[in-house]
């Protein structure tokens, strides 16, 4: 009799899933967002670490905390200069001592104003060492910072002398040195205001943050499911929301939200996989978009290695890649060859910086090599499993050395990502290692002086360079410091101790709902999309 | 009832030395978790001391471990680099898994079991052979190539089953991960209650049965499939464990908030809490599969029951 009594039991478990699967079949296709008809869209997301300003530098937390807060300024994707947002104006005469207005009547979402006391509490906070925030090498070079981050034991004060408010609507910011750049830094997400509110608790902030921006949060952050926001009533900025509300779901692999978007059940993502671009053009058309980004690849020397002390071989190694093929072949041509240390949408930038040095060329790049003493032993290249891509590429860069200029020793070092960089750091890499630069803000100090300046990886010293960078942070304008920027750039070039290689594209693609898709390198701008009605 | 409390005071020591070895491998993967965190930035000496004292990650190893296990008995499991409790994140997450592990088991239970009995009964007929080719081929195709597939095929171009996530709760979200899950473990199945019921069949004690006169129902039924059962029911208890601990590659694709997805996240980030936290309840969990696996030989087999008393 038990054995019958189950038998059926079974049976009936197996009709209750077939019944089952039609019913879960059926509510399947609803459109992404809050619903058909409604004035809401989603956006696929990974999920973010942090939710508070100063401490995530995550591009998923910076794409939500974007449309939670307003920092004093934003970037123009057109000129990458600054345009005013919280700030009215931004001013200094020696670009040493900065006067930021800001704009009056200003709310947060919980009702207090926003004042210069807010930003200047926001900013301390990020610089203060034993908060152990992400963002905190960013207040580097406002005075006081280094009494905020001792060498040893606890800071003896929480606030940086840099920083005065003195009033309501005006803060006045003191640098350690004269740094033209700075306006363009205050686009970025550490530059945010905070509430009074939020340092009663700061740990609740970060899970539930209360901003100035155009949007506010609607209900709890569920982790790794969704994060739902709306448009907030007491914005009064001109980042006004078209839409009433939008959901980041959230996404452990990019692949899974591809599938889910072709499936209409995400509205909107920022990171269609390079290997599916064919596949994006074909089924999106116009609603597949290519951007440029900040971010770049290259491959860094080991100066501080003998075998690669000489800067012609350095250049050998860079003539004899053929970066238009690997691109093509592992990114299906969706990132750029790159013939500069800057990446396109940075101001500043020259096409072809790099001239002959960039370009493939293997009868040259052999001579150049040979010229040079050529290279003996075994070659290492190091690179991380980050992405499965890294190996792909590296593969070709290996053939391409093998085949152009004759090294017939190569191997490859695959290093945990979590090792990476600590491996680097400790200097124990003995050959050409993979590197990228993810940008913070569109100003070519931001990839020549931590890349290239003092203390960098590759061991690399140049007082002509370090000095121009120095003057060009002093140049009375944006403009003014421009060329001066370029001029180190010719000086690294000239050098060689990092190759650059291509620069990555954004892929965006989105489903006929939306409207008004503006993504750019410097905000996805969620704020510009409707959805069509009906 | 003895050898249930004697099997449940076993799971103490290996509790203790499967947290111990977790811990001291996760402690002695290469690299530097908070400088790894950084990125490719700038960090200050001041801030990396906070964080590694923040996670105790400049004590030694068994100071660290000490304190964890300190905590684990205040029921605090610690917390991930990012802030969030793992206690907090396990319940979001345990339920998850859960659910995805059940219905791959129902699903392999019943379907598989159904599929062995009628290829066992038709031995040599169509039905055997489809069973038998139908099997070989889910097993030799790796389960990603199913998932994937499954998800293009049956929920995007046919839209039977939403694509991803969790939107539909139980059990619409569930079904189709559940079943790609479980086919792995649906093919073993279907081939070990065939062949056990094909030799049973022939057994001295079924033709009795025959030969009594009992009805062909009642024979296979009653006597041949519950002795044919047993090695099944050993493969089942094992595998509901392997399930919960093979969600991986499953969660993945359909982006199912789960246990799997989280230790893999953990151990690249090497958040060592995490990864002890989730890896001890897998343990238990096997236990406890094998304890019932144990405990139902006796049902099904009263010579097992017996022989222990």
């Amino acid at each position: 009799m038990r054995v019958t009594r189950s038998r059926a039991a079974a049976l009936a478990v197996a009709a209750i899933m077939l019944s089952g699967g039609c019913g879960g079949g059926s509510s399947s296709n609803d459109g992404g967002g809050g619903g058909k008809g409604a004035n809401a869209f989603s956006v696929a997301l990974t999920e973010p670490d942090h939710l508070t300003p100063g401490n995530t530098s995550s591009d998923y937390s910076i794409t939500v905390l974007d449309t939670l807060f307003e920092t004093p300024v934003s970037i123009d994707a057109a000129s990458g200069k600054p345009v005013m947002r919280a700030a009215e104006s931004v001013n200094s005469t020696d670009q040493k001592v900065w006067t930021i207005k800001f704009k009056a009547g200003q709310k947060f979402s919980n009702g207090e104003p926003v004042t210069a006391q807010s930003f200047a509490d926001s900013w301390n906070a990020t610089a203060y060492g034993p908060n152990g925030w992400t963002n905190n090498y960013y207040f580097a070079n406002i005075e006081g910072y280094d009494k905020l981050n001792p060498e040893k034991g606890d800071p003896s004060t929480d606030k940086m002398s840099g920083l005065k408010v003195v009033d309501d609507t005006t803060l006045e910011v003191t640098l350690t040195a004269p740094f033209s750049q700075f306006p363009i830094t205050l686009a970025y997400i550490a530059f945010a205001p905070m509430p009074k509110a939020a340092f009663s608790d700061l740990k609740a902030f970060d899970q539930a943050p209360v901003g100035n921006g155009p949007f506010v949060l609607d209900g709890a952050w569920e982790h790794n499911q969704q994060i739902k926001i709306k448009r907030s009533p007491s914005y009064t900025g001109e980042r006004a929301a078209k839409a009433d509300a939008v959901t980041f779901k959230i996404y452990a692999s990019r692949d899974t939200a591809w599938t889910d978007l072709r499936a209409g059940r995400v509205d909107l993502m920022t990171t269609v996989p390079p290997a599916s671009t064919g596949e994006a053009k074909k089924l999106l058309g116009d609603r597949f978009v290519q951007t440029p980004d900040g971010t770049m690849d290259y491959l860094g020397f080991p100066t501080f290695d003998k075998r690669f002390a000489s800067a012609d071989l350095r250049k050998a190694f860079s003539m004899a890649i053929d970066r238009q093929a690997i691109v093509d072949a592992v990114y299906d041509g969706a990132f750029k060859p790159m013939a500069s240390l800057l990446a396109p949408l940075v101001p500043g930038y020259r096409e072809n910086a790099c001239g002959e040095a960039c370009t493939y060329d293997p009868a040259k790049a052999k001579a150049l090599f040979d010229q040079a003493g050529g290279f003996s032993g075994t070659l290492n290249l190091w690179f991380s499993n980050a992405d499965p891509s890294y190996e792909q590429w590296m593969t070709a860069v290996a053939n391409q050395l093998k085949q152009n200029l004759g090294i017939s020793d190569i191997k490859f070092r695959k290093i945990p990502a979590a090792d990476y960089l600590s491996t680097l750091r400790q200097r124990k890499e003995d050959g050409p290692y993979r590197n990228n630069w993810v940008m913070d803000y569109p100003s070519p100090q931001d990839y020549l002086e931590y890349m290239w300046g003092a203390g960098n990886r590759m061991g690399w010293e140049n007082k002509e360079f370090d000095d121009l960078i120095k003057q060009a942070n002093s140049a009375p304008s944006l403009d003014a410091s421009l060329p001066l920027y370029q001029k180190a750039e010719d000086v690294a070039l000239a050098d060689m101790p990092m190759i650059p290689l291509w620069n990555w594209q954004n892929q965006v693609g989105f489903t006929s709902r939306l409207s008004g898709v503006n993504v750019t390198p410097y905000s996805k701008n969620l704020y510009t999309i409707s959805v069509k009605q009906g | 009832m003895r050898y249930a409390a004697q099997r449940l005071a076993q799971a103490i020591p290996v509790f203790f030395a499967t947290t111990f070895l977790i811990y001291a491998m996760v402690f002695a993967l290469p690299g530097d978790p908070i400088l790894a965190l950084a990125g490719d930035k700038p960090v200050p000496e001041q801030v990396l001391a906070v964080m590694r004292a923040r996670y105790h990650l400049d004590e030694p190893l068994l100071v660290q471990y000490g304190r964890y296990m300190l905590g684990v008995f205040q029921g605090n499991l610690g917390e991930t680099f990012t802030g969030q409790p793992v206690s907090e994140l396990l319940q979001d997450r345990w339920s998850v898994t859960a659910q995805l592990a059940l219905t791959a088991w129902i699903f392999e239970l019943a379907v598989g079991i159904g599929l062995g009995v009628l290829a066992g009964l038709r031995r040599g007929g169509a039905a055997d052979t489809a069973v038998l080719a139908g099997t070989t081929f889910v097993i030799a195709v790796p389960v990603f190539v199913v998932g994937y597939t499954a998800q293009i095929v049956l929920g995007l171009n046919l839209g039977l089953f939403p694509t991803a996530g969790t939107d539909e709760g139980w059990p619409g979200s569930y079904l189709l991960p559940g079943m790609v899950l479980g086919s792995f473990g649906l093919a073993y199945v279907a081939r070990l209650t065939r062949t056990s019921l094909v030799e049973n069949l022939r057994a001295d004690y079924v033709r009795t049965a025959t030969a009594k006169g009992l009805s062909r129902r009642r024979v296979v039924g009653l006597h041949a499939l519950r002795n044919s059962l047993i090695p099944v029911v050993t493969y089942l208890g094992v595998d509901f464990g392997n399930l919960m601990a093979g969600a991986v590659v499953t969660e993945g694709i359909f982006n199912l908030p789960g246990i799997g997805q989280q230790v893999f996240q953990s151990i690249q980030l090497q958040e060592g809490p995490v990864v002890v936290g989730v890896v001890t309840l897998l343990v238990m969990i096997f236990i406890l599969a094998n304890l019932a696996v144990d405990l139902l030989y006796g049902v099904l087999d009263p010579r097992i029951r017996r022989a222990r008393a």
